[in-house]
């Protein structure tokens, strides 16, 4: 069972992880435009606007 | 324009290029800059984004422009308040076809934001400490069939409370909230049972934990307010959107109206800014902002969409004319008498108050299920604890059940049923141009058993169109096509529509006849027959009739409002749908009667007031008919509001828009028929949803009344019959792929 002394701390750490990431994308408004965000990444435009 | 205006008595100011007012509109942005909101119009496919963004781009000055697809919004922020010219934004989308509006967003709905933000955050705060708790439950319960020693498992269920303890805590905050409210109102909703369901299984957990029991319901407790986020933010997130989209239309009416400034400028401003007692121009081919009086100019107006009668009337000094008039030729000052919120007629505000009162308040499905299930829980939960205590269980086991039986009725499936449903077909009816303005109008819609349609721009088309273009020789109907081109009047607008080609050089517009210029050495004019040499004919139903004369050769040209172009094949499938159909007109008997035969409609009624038009629903509404009304024009908006719900094109005036609970955006009547469709098909789903979830708790309730529900049953059962409810929701998407 010494393994849970590593396992333990890694798995909580890992979903913590993933929470600030949700609160971190959810701060910078990346579900304010759901349906535009589907869309925009099948576009290209990123390619065409760079000098 | 600018010489028929000199032309006119009254000495009209000349309609220069007026200077427009934003200012209100801009506000700063974060980091320095200036930032500014456009509601778009006719944005309908994904290419869209990148070409609105790159024209606004190109305009010098802007430093970026950000269009929000769900919204329909574009954002465009500029370095500093020197360099923000909206005047250009709304040029570069004019030239490559949308049209924009200025928008402010009210302060109602940056609070609706940030609920859906608080929402989401308690979602994924709830989510991941699930999914953290499920880690260390599946170990506990496969270590209780093998070989985990006791203080290993206590391990576990401390370390799921340190993880559900706060996030409960924060992430149950809005049924917390909501069911403290209710019961300070002395009130039971749906929230109590959820709370005390959450609240009691924690506590249970802690209390069984010191104890080194076998069993928690950490899980259970997390997941069921996973579950029940997911409906409510579903839910929020529905009525968000039904709300941004009536805050768009209702940015329409922030149309301008051109001042005149008591130093004799012309100045435009929102038409929301015009005060009573303000003169307002108004000149060929433009709405009235504003109710008013002429006090000066003379001209033809078209109360179409005011009054659904289609033959123009004269407007001299002295009369009164309603906002939403068009101007067909003249120029007009007009005192304002009525502005802003007040534009509509007195009568129509005072009937609409009525109107809408009469209806009540529906009762939606979901809260219909939800009254009865608060005291439902309650009981089943109070009478098992107090059937085991009787049949001898200790105090301990007592509670455990009836603990149990609260986490297995929460209503995880109950309360996903109905929000998955109406975001899959809001959805579905987006993409086909229709567009919810109120709520709850997809369950009123498909209890409609009959639908009564206005006549004028809602089965005829808003704008008028040439009608007899076969009649008339191609060569002069080319020719007249490019006379009319030179001119801003509906008419000649309407015959420009039936040719192509360049405009004629030298035109000029005779006031009240029409416009004359040269081709080929040979004068050419279009205009009234008389102007033209031609006998009027006799019989004029409806519409107009104007005439072209080129050398010696004439042709008359009718001009008249036509049908939708699906009119009759959408009549013919909601007939195919049960519908009992019918039109409710306020025009004349001799305009409505050909448009009531040939789409075949038998019940008719023309010469209608508004009164008369809820006179003839009450009457339906007695004999136990619900109706869905369509109209577009001023005079339909108190029948939009007595209607059991109401449907409007997007050209509709905007009274009657804001009335209108679903609105349709182009020029066919078939979303009339699909909304339908969609609308009858969610409530077929929804009414499964709930059946699902009933069904599932007749099969679990009596099993954690007969004490057989451990944590992983709970889990089990919960997970399951939500995934379940949500799948059979994303069956509302089907009936696409059967209508095309």
């Amino acid at each position: 069972m010494n393994v849970l002394i590593y396992l333990l701390p890694m798995a909580l750490g890992l979903g913590l992880a993933g929470l600030l990431a949700f609160l971190w994308s959810l701060r910078t408004g990346q579900y304010d435009d759901m349906e535009g965000a589907a869309i925009r990444v099948l576009s290209d435009d990123d390619l065409r606007r760079q000098p | 324009m600018a010489g028929l205006a000199a032309a006119l008595p009254g000495a009209l100011p000349l309609p220069g290029p007026p200077v427009r007012d934003f200012s209100s509109f801009l506000r700063p942005v974060e980091g320095g800059g200036i930032a500014m909101d456009f509601a778009v119009e006719g944005i309908d496919c994904a290419a869209c984004i990148a070409e609105i963004e790159d024209a606004v781009e190109a305009v010098p000055g802007v430093s970026e422009a950000r269009l929000n697809y769900t919204t329909h919004r574009l954002a465009v922020s500029w370095p500093g308040a020197p360099a923000a010219e909206p005047e250009a934004v709304f040029a570069a989308l004019a030239r490559i076809g949308y049209k924009a509006h200025p928008f402010e967003s009210s302060s109602a709905e940056a609070i609706e934001a940030a609920r859906a933000r608080h929402l989401l955050r308690c979602l994924g705060v709830t989510g991941f400490a699930a999914m953290n708790i499920m880690l260390l439950s599946v170990s506990v319960w496969s270590g209780n069939v093998t070989d985990i020693t006791p203080e290993t498992r206590d391990l576990f269920h401390w370390l799921s409370a340190l993880i559900a303890l706060p996030a409960c805590a924060y992430g149950g905050q809005p049924f917390f909230q909501s069911a403290l409210r209710a019961l300070r109102a002395r009130a039971l909703n749906m929230d109590v049972p959820i709370s005390l369901g959450v609240l009691l299984a924690l506590g249970v957990s802690v209390y069984e934990t010191l104890h080194h029991a076998e069993h928690a319901y950490f899980d259970s407790a997390t997941m069921l307010l996973f579950f029940l986020l997911t409906g409510r933010y579903l839910d929020h997130a529905m009525r968000r959107r039904t709300r941004a989209e009536a805050a768009n239309l209702a940015s329409l009416k922030a149309d301008l109206a051109r001042r005149i400034e008591p130093d004799g400028s012309v100045v435009a401003v929102p038409a929301s800014a015009v005060r009573p007692g303000d003169i307002v121009l108004v000149s060929a081919g433009e709405r009235v902002p504003v109710d008013g009086v002429v006090c000066a100019g003379a001209g033809a107006v078209d109360e179409s969409l005011v009054s659904g009668e289609t033959l123009p009337r004269a407007a001299t000094v002295g009369g009164q004319l309603h906002a939403g008039s068009l101007l067909h030729d003249g120029a007009l000052q007009i005192r304002t008498t009525a502005a802003g919120t007040g534009t509509f007629l007195e009568e129509i505000e005072r009937l609409l108050e009525r109107a809408s009162t009469a209806r009540g308040a529906y009762v939606k499905l979901a809260d219909r299920a939800a009254r009865l299930y608060a005291p439902v829980v309650h009981a089943t939960a109070a009478l098992s604890f107090a059937g085991w205590m009787l049949a001898g269980a200790s105090l301990h086991q007592a509670v455990l059940i009836a603990v149990a039986v609260l986490i297995i009725t929460c209503p995880c499936a109950l309360a996903l049923a109905v929000p998955a449903v109406q975001v899959v077909s809001a959805g579905a009816l987006m993409r086909r141009g229709v567009l919810l303005n109120t709520g709850d109008a997809l369950e009123r819609l498909a209890e409609v058993d009959g639908v009564l349609f206005d006549k004028t721009g809602t089965l005829t088309l808003p704008e008028p169109s040439l009608a007899n273009a076969g009649e008339v020789p191609a060569d002069l109907l080319a020719v007249a096509a490019r006379l009319a081109l030179s001119s801003r009047h509906p008419l000649a607008r309407a015959v420009a529509a039936a040719g192509s080609g360049s405009p004629l050089a030298q035109v000029r517009e005779v006031p009240g006849a029409g416009l004359e210029g040269e081709l080929d050495g040979e004068t050419v004019r279009l205009g009234s027959p008389a102007f033209c040499g031609v006998e009027p004919p006799a019989d004029v139903l409806d519409g107009s009739v104007m005439a072209v004369r080129w050398g010696a050769r004439t042709a008359l040209l009718a001009v008249r409002q036509q049908l939708r172009p699906d009119a009759r094949a959408t009549v013919s499938r909601l007939r195919a749908m049960g519908e009992t159909l019918g039109i409710l007109s306020g025009d004349r008997a001799a305009a409505v009667e050909p448009v009531a035969r040939e789409l075949g409609i038998a019940d008719w009624s023309a010469d209608l007031r508004p009164a008369g038009k809820i006179g003839e629903l009450d009457a339906r509404a007695e004999r136990g008919s619900r109706v869905l009304m369509v109209g577009d024009g001023l005079n339909d908006a108190p029948a939009l509001a007595r209607a059991h719900v109401s449907m409007s094109p997007i050209s509709a005036a905007d009274v009657t828009k804001a009335q209108a609970d679903v609105v349709f955006l182009g020029e066919r009547l078939a979303p009339v028929a699909e909304a339908m469709a969609i609308a009858r098909r969610a409530r077929a789903l929804m009414r499964q949803n709930l059946w699902i979830a009933v069904i599932y708790n007749l099969f679990a309730v009596p099993l954690a009344i007969a004490g057989l529900v451990t944590p992983l049953v709970a889990a089990l059962a919960m997970s399951g019959s939500s995934a379940l409810v949500t799948l059979n929701a994303l069956r509302a998407r089907m009936p696409e792929r059967e209508t095309p």
